[in-house]
């Protein structure tokens, strides 16, 4: 099984204007552990940097700083190919993501060929059925020669994640998977992702900014603010015992209908405010340093 | 207090105090008139009542929007009203057939009675001319005889209502912010006051904390200035939070209208309880879903695509958020 550490990740973007260049810090010193059969929720506000982390850790962005480990359970370390291979990631928009030329069938034998997971024409065929039918879409033979627009919004997230899964992913980046789709068949794919999940003993990576579905489909949430992680502690404990302003505000922000008339009640802190400073741990319950390297960030006292 | 907390309050306890009805539809079919035609409405009735928020629930292809198209008659062919009544009670006593409106009577009356926020509003605005453009022309459509001081007057006016700083009037749609262009959206919707608006998924899209935002403007200028909100969405927790009476729509059917009280603690219809049931509680116990309509005895094995209304396969609708 493949686990990955994140440690002290910057991405720096230049933006020119005119003659002026300025510097944009995307990502500052973020650290994530992905260990296989748990899920880490990235929620944040739009411009917080969790797409960009997604990027660097498909490889299609390069870090300015920090690493990215790929571990194997005996400890040697994943090579590229092999990188390409077992990390995989799901995207937003299912009606952008597959190529409406192909069929669903070319979509998962591609990256089966291309990784050598089947060497004949049959035996991909074979696989190809299998993968659909591993996320529901039944009959796979019926579906495999369909195009893309033939298949509705929560069958094309399917198909995205049997192509993810198709090389050998052992490790699962899905960037705000089921923002798309309709919320009936939300749950579904959600669902679906955490039976793959258990079967594969995968790692995920779940970028969202719902939180509901953030709480009940992962076991740890990351919250990112402006680039740095500002709280991060098991699903429960972010949602329920906030610390950081900003993620009382989000908790705060998100419908819950259990507390109705509450939309015109004040936010529950001072917009302004709110900072990336610190960041509380629930894992070792006190505020530390953001923006810093883990390794030499120090405890700070804060109220909160 | 306002007259909205009231309305509020008494949801929960008893009946919501309704007002007088400003729209009534009556027993409304759209057909779409392809090879095979498509009812994509049928038989709606339902009555909004003067400063209401009433939500329209379902999901993508239901009908929603179309029901709200047909009311504005913006629908185009080959959608066609086959059958049923719109009427539009004016605030001065006056009834509107609004099907049997002439063509300058229909320009007349849309934007100015009632307004619509459409469906990702964020892109609805021109790219290529200002907001104060766009406001402008709206307002001289409607009102010839403003002078330019009063169109600027009240342009800054609206811009100001809605949270957005006049001084982004000189702006391109593309130099704003998602939340902004929606709020713009929003403020030239109530540029001339109407009775009534119909927001279609005005907040999807947008981060939540962006969301609650608008919804919390929305409420704000609805005690204000008392105009009924038909929001449509398929964000039930949402809609549950900020609206007097929600109607569930499935295969273009209204198939339960409750006030969101009642929905939520006793919903009829086994979609609704469905509706509910998809939804993951955020401060319930782990696990627990809005209201447990879904078995969830073997999570990772429930399929609601199979038990939704099927989509027939040579006719994918948008379901897109």
């Amino acid at each position: 099984m493949t686990s990955v550490h994140v440690t002290d990740l910057v991405k720096d973007y230049t933006i020119r204007n005119g003659l002026k260049r300025t510097r944009l810090r995307a990502v500052d010193h973020v650290s994530l552990e992905l260990t296989p059969g748990r899920t880490v929720a990235l929620v944040g506000e739009s411009g917080s940097g969790k797409s960009t982390i997604a990027k660097i850790l498909t490889r299609m962005e390069k870090p300015t700083a920090g690493t990215v480990a790929v571990e194997r359970d005996d400890g040697t370390t994943v090579d590229r190919s092999a990188y390409r291979r077992e990390v995989q990631m799901v995207f937003q928009d299912p009606f952008a993501s597959l190529n409406p030329f192909h069929s669903i069938e070319h979509h998962i034998a591609r990256p089966l060929r291309i990784h050598n997971r089947t060497a004949k024409g049959e035996e991909t065929r074979e696989r190809v059925l299998e993968m659909l039918e591993r996320v529901n879409l039944t009959p796979a033979a019926n579906i495999a020669p369909r195009r893309p627009h033939e298949l509705s919004g929560g069958q094309r997230q399917r198909v995205a994640i049997a192509r993810a899964l198709a090389p050998g992913a052992k490790v699962l980046i899905a960037d705000e998977p089921v923002s798309m789709l309709d919320v009936s068949i939300r749950l579904g794919v959600l669902n679906l992702m955490g039976r793959l999940q258990r079967e594969d003993d995968l790692a995920v990576l779940y970028i969202t900014h719902d939180l509901a579905t953030a709480r009940h489909f992962s076991d740890e949430i990351t919250v990112l603010y402006r680039g740095r992680v500002v709280e991060r502690g098991p699903a429960d404990a972010v949602i329920l015992d906030p610390h950081h302003e900003y993620t009382k505000l989000l908790a705060a922000a998100a419908p819950d209908p259990e507390r109705p008339g509450r939309v015109t009640a004040a936010d529950p802190v001072d917009r302004d405010a709110i900072d990336n400073s610190a960041c509380y741990d629930h894992f070792a319950g006190e505020w530390r340093e953001a923006g810093v390297p883990a390794a030499e960030a120090k405890a700070v006292t804060r109220a909160d | 207090m306002t007259a909205a907390d009231n309305r509020r309050d008494e949801a929960v306890l008893t009946e919501p105090a309704l007002t007088e009805p400003v729209l009534t539809v009556e027993d409304l079919t759209v057909v779409y008139e392809v090879e095979q035609p498509v009812t994509a409405v049928k038989d709606a009735s339902l009555t909004l009542h003067r400063g209401e928020i009433l939500g329209l629930a379902g999901e993508s292809g239901c009908g929603k929007t179309t029901l709200a198209y047909a009311v504005n008659r913006l629908h185009r062919p080959p959608a066609r009203i086959s059958s049923g009544r719109i009427t539009f009670h004016d605030k001065d006593g006056d009834d509107v057939d609004i099907l049997a409106l002439e063509d300058a009577e229909l320009r007349a009356f849309r934007w100015d009675k009632l307004s619509m926020v459409f469906q990702g509003a964020m892109n609805a605005l021109n790219p290529v001319t200002t907001v104060r453009a766009q406001l402008k022309d709206t307002l001289l459509a409607h009102r010839p005889r403003m002078s330019r001081k009063e169109v600027r007057e009240r342009s800054e006016e609206v811009l100001r209502r809605v949270g957005v700083d006049p001084g982004r009037l000189g702006s391109y749609p593309h130099e704003l912010s998602g939340g902004m262009r929606q709020r713009v959206m929003i403020a030239m919707a109530m540029l001339l006051e109407p009775q009534i608006m119909i927001m279609d998924e005005p907040t999807t899209a947008l981060d939540v904390v962006v969301q609650r935002d608008i919804l919390r403007e929305i409420v704000r200028l609805r005690d204000e200035l008392d105009f009924a909100v038909v929001f449509i969405t398929h964000d039930l927790p949402l809609l549950l939070e900020i609206s007097d009476r929600i109607a569930v729509m499935l295969e273009g059917e209204i198939v339960e209208l409750e006030t969101a009280e009642k929905l939520y603690r006793e919903a009829r219809h086994p979609y609704t309880r469905k509706l509910l049931g998809s939804f993951p509680s955020l401060s319930g116990e782990r696990g627990a879903f809005i209201r447990t309509g879904v078995d969830e005895t073997a999570p990772g094995e429930e399929t609601p695509e199979a038990t939704t209304p099927t989509v027939p396969a040579q006719a994918p609708t948008e379901e897109r958020a």
